[in-house]
């Protein structure tokens, strides 16, 4: 297949940036239809985690369903009243065909997603699943269920692609993105250890941008952009270290994560989370679903749509504003979700009890103004430095 | 013994000994409080009270103390509390509500709740996961999940052409016999393998018997209204699960519903229109809710609630006797997955429903509480219609929360639910 997103191609950073933005933001999906136009097939995937390895395996496209910030004109007469945006803007993307997938996977990560597969079942031909990722992380057999079930997604995949999977196949490209999950690693670091060469909102387009295109591509462009990011000439700021958390699923506007740039230095989130779910490389020798499996529940990152008990989510925040050296926390989450919602009073709860300043906020992928939020931020973050 | 066959005894009775039964059990509650005996806390999917039974637990059902708050309009206090403590005004009711009555120590408008010495959580709702996590805060209890994996889509609900049952199968069975462990160790009881036995049995007279009850709704008149009169068998079939007492009331109410069958006895004294419900009642207006139905003639001969919120029990499902936890394994796993069906993928169920119980109208009741329930509904009665000509109602509202409840908006949509009925029949008849 030919490369689907060039415009990055032998430009400076700045510009590499804003190609990447222009691409996240862009609500026709070009990358995606390209591929289609190519004569690619395609996965669509709704979020957090779908293990991407096997459809890559088969020649297909992994694309993240995750919304976007489009006028619905369709798919809003198939949803009531109190619920999240995201579902609204995926199932839209499908019924215009901007998204134009082969197979439709969904996952019991919350009450909502559940419920996709029956409603995706009932408008469209091709396959619309759910894959079951365990509940029950803390099973001595949740493994082998999980390599079972992935095992019987690749079946499908199998029929959709045309073709048997090898494995082979499957570690192949499980090395392809072990090697995009240390990039991403990388960028984070930067944010980390250097924030002021690298803002909220650029990291964010460069990790999205890894959903709309074939994960070689996505290195390649992640190992070109990231020597130029660390040699960026840019000035460190009197700016307070905060983490972001609430980003899990629906995605927050990119303008909103500007104007927490202009006045913190994110220097950790959980911003599409499952594109990072899994810490460290997977093992390519031996059985390569089993592998996957177990990295998915014991080598993993934390949400509020999984029930762990080695992982109270109040305590993973805390680790995370500790590992990052945040002074505090952003603690959002998206109007109607669920889950989110919860986690808010857990996650003010703990930091209160460990003294870590917070801001509590709630967002919507389609919002648009932002004044409001800039204003209370500010001073929130006036009266961390000038305490 | 009263002389049943004058029907003076038996009709009626399953309702006045449905209530009774529910309050005594609530009343144990009160009384393993004062006792300081183990209670689980657990949920009308999945409750597992086969195995908590065995380490003689109490079950409580947090789901059905915070309806009950709201049948005794006093939710809105207990909401209040829980947002004031923190919580989301968009997240569900049931939730906060037992949030604040946790944080009122117990106090019930119906007697005092114990505390939780276990969790039992199920994949069923992903909520009730997030509110195990709240028991686990508050008290530092274990809890512990059982995952039962659903049916991956709307076109393969036969869980027999599975391929991967057996695979779920093993996982639900590992889950059971670690549960047991943990059962073992906290009470520092052993197992009794022939005690399950023993509830198992229970659990599938009561099982049986509420099958048929559903069944025999086909009658016409109906013999019960599936919203009020169902709700009342949801109490005992969850409250009183794998007892003898419970399944002895189940099987005195096949006796009335047959007897009343039989001599033509229905819920209503003019049914004009038999309706099916689908989502959860209104509790914060509980009788009004039935009343703006009933006062048209209106009966819900079904509800997808007496199939969801039984956990499954409406498939009637036998447990194998001579292999109990296998037996048990599958019948888990089964049951929830078709409650779970109720909710996601219950297109073509209600459709059979009307076919089979001659529906003429089916009420959609979206709730802001619950998204489980509710997500797929509007789109669910798109494909209804397209398969049916049938009339619809899409009537939101909230199972707890009485400020998304609006009486007198309800009464107009429902009123003209009711007179396109009417004019349906009426070209019916005329030919037009």
């Amino acid at each position: 297949m030919t490369p689907v997103f060039n415009e990055w191609r032998n430009k400076p950073l700045d510009e590499i940036l804003y190609q990447c933005r222009e691409l996240v933001e862009d609500t026709d999906f070009p990358t995606v239809k390209k591929w289609r136009a190519d004569g690619g097939k395609i996965l669509g995937h709704f979020q957090v985690y779908f293990p991407e390895e096997i459809a890559h395996a088969a020649g297909m496209l992994p694309v993240k369903l995750r919304g976007s910030q489009i006028d619905r004109k369709r798919a809003d007469s198939h949803f009531g009243s109190y619920l999240c945006s995201i579902v609204r803007s995926s199932l839209e993307l499908c019924l215009t065909k901007t998204v134009d997938i082969d197979i439709f996977v969904t996952h019991p990560i919350c009450d909502v997603a559940r419920n996709l597969a029956g409603i995706w079942g009932r408008n469209f031909e091709y396959p619309c699943q759910i894959l079951y990722l365990p509940q029950n992380a803390n099973s001595a057999y949740s493994v082998q269920y999980t390599r079972d079930e992935y095992a019987r997604v690749q079946g499908e995949i199998e029929k959709i692609a045309g073709k048997k999977i090898s494995d082979d196949a499957l570690r192949n490209s499980i090395r392809v993105f072990n090697e995009n999950r240390r990039l991403l690693r990388e960028v984070y670091a930067i944010k980390r250890e250097t924030p002021w060469l690298l803002s909220i909102d650029e990291a964010y387009v460069l990790v999205n941008s890894a959903g709309l295109m074939p994960r070689e591509e996505h290195n390649e462009l992640l190992a070109t952009v990231i020597p130029l990011i660390k040699t960026r000439n840019a000035k460190k700021q009197d700016k307070i270290r905060i983490v972001f958390e609430g980003g899990f699923c629906e995605q927050p506007p990119l303008d909103l994560l500007r104007v927490i740039g202009n006045s913190c230095y994110v220097v950790d989130d959980d911003l599409l989370i499952g594109l990072r779910w899994i810490l460290n490389d997977v093992p390519a020798d031996g059985d390569p679903l089993k592998n996957l499996a177990n990295a998915y529940i014991n080598d993993s990152s934390y949400s509020p749509v999984q029930h762990d008990l080695r992982k109270p989510k109040e305590k993973m925040l805390y680790k995370r504003v500790q590992d990052a050296g945040a002074q505090a926390a952003i603690i959002t989450a998206a109007k109607m979700c669920e889950p989110g919602l919860d986690e808010q009073v857990a996650y003010s709860k703990y930091l209160d009890e460990k003294n870590v300043p917070y801001f509590v906020s709630e967002f919507e992928e389609k919002m648009t103004g932002f004044d409001h939020v800039q204003i209370q931020l500010e001073t929130f973050v006036e009266n961390i430095l000038f305490e | 013994m009263p002389d049943k066959t004058t029907g003076q005894e038996i009709v009626g009775r399953g309702n006045a000994e449905g209530g009774r039964l529910f309050r005594n059990w609530f009343d144990s509650l009160t009384t393993a409080k004062e006792r300081n005996e183990p209670a689980a806390y657990v949920f009308v999917m999945g409750s597992l009270q086969e195995i908590l039974r065995v380490f003689d637990y109490h079950t409580v059902f947090p789901e059905i103390h915070s309806l009950q708050m709201a049948v005794r309009r006093v939710a809105h206090e207990y909401l209040m509390e829980a947002e004031d403590y923190g919580y989301s005004p968009d997240i569900c009711g049931y939730v906060k509500a037992d949030v604040a009555l946790q944080l009122r120590g117990g106090a019930h408008p119906m007697g005092s709740i114990p505390k939780p010495s276990l969790g039992i959580l199920t994949n069923a709702c992903n909520t009730y996961m997030k509110w195990g996590e709240i028991w686990e805060r508050m008290y530092e209890c274990p809890t512990f999940t059982i995952d039962a994996p659903g049916s991956r889509a709307i076109k393969s609900l036969d869980w027999r052409q599975d391929s991967y049952f057996e695979s779920d199968r093993k996982y639900v069975e590992a889950q059971l016999r670690e549960l047991i462990a943990l059962c073992e160790k906290l009470t520092n009881k052993k197992f009794d393998i022939d005690k399950l036995r023993d509830i198992l049995g229970k659990t599938n007279r009561m099982s049986a018997a509420y099958r048929r009850v559903l069944e025999l709704n086909k009658s016409h008149p109906a013999l019960f209204n599936a919203l009020n009169e169902g709700t009342i068998y949801l109490g005992v079939v969850n409250a009183l699960r794998g007892t003898a007492e419970g399944a002895q009331y189940f099987e005195d109410l096949v006796e009335e519903m047959e007897y009343k069958a039989a001599h033509g006895i229905g819920t209503l004294r003019d049914e004009k229109y038999r309706l099916s419900i689908v989502g959860v009642p209104c509790y914060p207006i509980f009788r009004r809710f039935y009343e703006l139905f009933s006062e048209w003639g209106g009966t819900f001969v079904t509800s997808s609630y007496l199939w969801f919120a039984s956990g499954g029990a409406d498939l009637g499902f036998q447990y194998d006797l001579n292999r109990p936890i296998e037996s048990l394994s599958e019948g888990v796993l089964i049951s929830l997955r078709h409650a779970m069906d109720a909710m996601f993928f219950q297109n073509q169920w209600i459709v059979d429903q009307i076919d089979s119980f001659d529906v003429d109208g089916v009420v959609y009741h979206p709730i802001k509480s619950c998204r489980t329930t509710s997500t797929g509904l509007a789109d669910n009665r798109r494909w209804v219609m397209e398969s049916r000509d049938v009339a619809t109602l899409f009537i939101e509202s909230d199972m707890m929360d009485k400020r998304v409840v609006s009486e007198a908006q309800m009464k107009n949509r429902i009123d003209a639910f009711f007179e396109g009925l009417a004019t349906r029949r009426l070209h019916a008849q005329t030919g037009s």
